[in-house]
């Protein structure tokens, strides 16, 4: 097993143990995602502990920002904190890992929360970038439930308009949501479509859950020009729990003692 | 009569700001020429962003600017953006403290001849109950000229609302500007008018007037909202008979709400509000508007007079 996958499988340990022993959090989603943040944290963004207010550093932003258990444990995993401090508070009282993207957390750019933002408030930071002339680049995950926010549109076209070649979008695009697929519940289909309409390059990865295709596509994001880049990473809800996914129910389910049990010995399994 | 408008004083404060900052930016909704703000855009057009008719995605991206180490001004008529692009304020710009000031120009009735849609009588309420976010109504441009050197220096989130036209002269140049310190323009033994924005040259009138008939009337021009200057709220409230708020808003949640909210809870008094009415209003000037709504000079002295006959008349029945 190569050593980003085996980055994802551990973040995927991490995540089942948060959502498990808060009983919160957004499992289904955190696991379509997490290879998404792997890759992200794990070998193509500039960041880390010591460069968290280097004004060079690049941006994230995790626009679903729902799975903020998984940026969590991510960054617990990329050394910003130990992430057993999060593992263990968060959604509890008091704690600062609450249940959506908090910047009391060390990497945490800006509080998000509500859908929809994450385009825009990049398109901010790319902006910022180019006026400056500074090469760092911004990064914002969207969910496909997500892309029914309206307010996504006014800053895709913002971005295409102003070329911003800086900025990469992900859309974490595994067809499920609360209540059904994204199909039934509000068909936002073509999103490569959309984008292109909008001025962006587009690429499709077919498993968004393959660390290695993710690499690929965001490195040939990196050396676009022109254009801003969304990568549109086919994935799949709850991924790598076999009782999880591809259910909707997963969205934000909590696992009985069994259930955590099972979990966890599916990923032990990979993990050796 | 002063012709010059408080939003081309605002565009005058940051081109002067500018010679020296160049991190300062102005965002507009393609509102550059209501707002006033032309002379700036052609003058540091790297400084400057046109986002078009997007006020949500104007909010966000100057919040995703100041995270970068820019001081935004989001510049918008105030309908919109004190509704339209509310959540943007909440979330990006109050939540995380972003170093953003929200500009609502044409505010309250500006367009008053346009309707219900470009009305901001509401904005003082929704803008006060967000955590961490300020709320100015500046009256006059001297005024207007000071708060803005002053949010220059400062990296929190504010909502500073000004009016489409120009206000008459309230101060001069060597005016004495504090910020979240009200002004005492004049001082009442029996009332003080309690006003803010366009409406304090109106309070200022309305006392003229009442000095005239042998009432003794002072005018407080809270133009700080949030944080509201309570201090000189109540230092005022121990002394006078009444208090009289005055204000181009909603009855709700506004000037008189939240001068209301001070005095109940630490030294009751009566608060008479002066507010616009709760439903569809009439069109027309501002002027036409204030007048029609007895919230000009005249109507505002009036309802101080009747105000202080209904505390002399309670001050009878308690003496029975």
């Amino acid at each position: 097993m190569d050593v980003l996958t085996k980055k994802s499988c551990r973040l995927r340990r991490d995540i089942i143990e948060m959502v498990y022993r808060s009983g919160a959090g957004h499992v289904g989603g955190d696991l379509s995602v997490a290879d998404i943040l792997t890759v992200l944290y794990f070998k193509i963004m500039n960041v880390s502990p010591e460069k968290q207010n280097n004004p060079e550093r690049d941006r994230f932003l995790l626009s679903k920002g729902h799975c903020a258990d998984a940026l969590y444990c991510a960054l617990g995993e990329k050394g910003f904190y130990d992430v057993n401090e999060a593992i263990k508070t968060f959604c509890q009282f008091g704690s600062r890992f609450i249940g959506h993207p908090n910047m009391e957390v060390p990497g945490i750019e800006l509080n998000f929360g509500s859908l929809g933002h994450g385009i825009s408030v990049g398109v901010g930071m790319a902006l910022a970038a180019k006026m400056d002339r500074r090469n760092y680049r911004t990064y914002v995950v969207l969910g496909d439930g997500e892309m029914a926010e309206g307010s996504n549109y006014e800053g895709m076209m913002a971005a295409g308009h102003y070329k911003l070649d800086n900025l990469c979008a992900t859309v974490d695009l595994n067809r499920l949501q609360i209540s059904g697929t994204t199909e039934q519940v509000m068909n936002s289909a073509s999103l490569a479509d959309k984008f292109r309409d909008f001025n962006w390059n587009v690429i499709e990865v077919k498993d968004g859950n393959n660390c290695e295709m993710l690499v690929r596509a965001y490195e040939k994001a990196a050396g676009y020009k022109g254009k801003p880049t969304v990568v549109i990473a086919h994935t799949v809800k709850g991924k790598g729990i076999s009782f999880m996914e591809n259910q909707s129910s997963w969205h934000h389910g909590v696992m009985t003692e069994e259930q955590y049990q099972q979990a966890v010995k599916e990923l032990e399994e990979v993990l050796r | 009569m002063n012709k010059v408008t408080n939003r081309q004083v605002i565009c005058d404060t940051l081109l002067k700001a500018a010679e020296t900052d160049r991190d300062i930016v102005v965002l507009c909704s393609d509102s550059r020429g209501s707002a006033s703000i032309t002379p700036f855009a052609r003058q540091y057009p790297e400084q400057f962003v046109e986002l078009g008719i997007a006020e949500q995605n104007l909010v966000s991206v100057a919040a995703g600017m100041a995270s970068c180490g820019k001081t935004a001004f989001a510049v918008s008529p105030a309908s919109f953006l004190s509704t339209r692009s509310y959540e943007q304020a909440k979330i990006d710009v109050a939540y995380s403290m972003t170093n953003v000031t929200l500009v609502g120009i044409s505010g309250g009735i500006s367009y008053g001849a346009l309707g219900m849609s470009h009305h901001s009588c509401q904005d003082i309420a929704a803008f006060s109950a967000l955590p961490d976010m300020r709320v100015y109504l500046p009256s006059d441009r001297f005024q207007i000229g000071r708060l803005i050197q002053e949010l220059l220096k400062d990296q929190k989130p504010a909502y500073v609302r000004v009016s489409r036209s120009a206000t008459e002269d309230v101060y001069g140049e060597d005016m004495e500007f504090e910020l979240n310190k009200a002004i005492v323009i004049s001082e009442g033994a029996d009332v003080m008018l309690i006003a803010c924005g366009e409406m304090v040259p109106y309070a200022v009138k309305a006392a003229e007037l009442l000095q005239r008939e042998g009432i003794s009337a002072g005018v407080i021009d809270m133009y700080c909202l949030k944080p509201l200057d309570e201090e000189t709220i109540l230092r005022y409230a121990r002394q006078v008979k009444c208090l009289v708020t005055v204000e181009e808003h909603s009855y709700f949640g506004g000037l008189g709400s939240l001068t209301a909210q001070v005095t109940a809870g630490k030294y009751p008094i009566r608060v008479t509000q002066i507010a616009l009415p709760d439903g569809h209003l009439i069109s027309g000037t501002n002027h036409e508007v204030f007048h029609y709504y007895h919230m000009d000079g005249p109507g505002i002295a009036n309802t101080v007079k009747i105000t202080l006959a209904e505390v002399r008349a309670d001050a009878v029945c308690v003496g029975n």
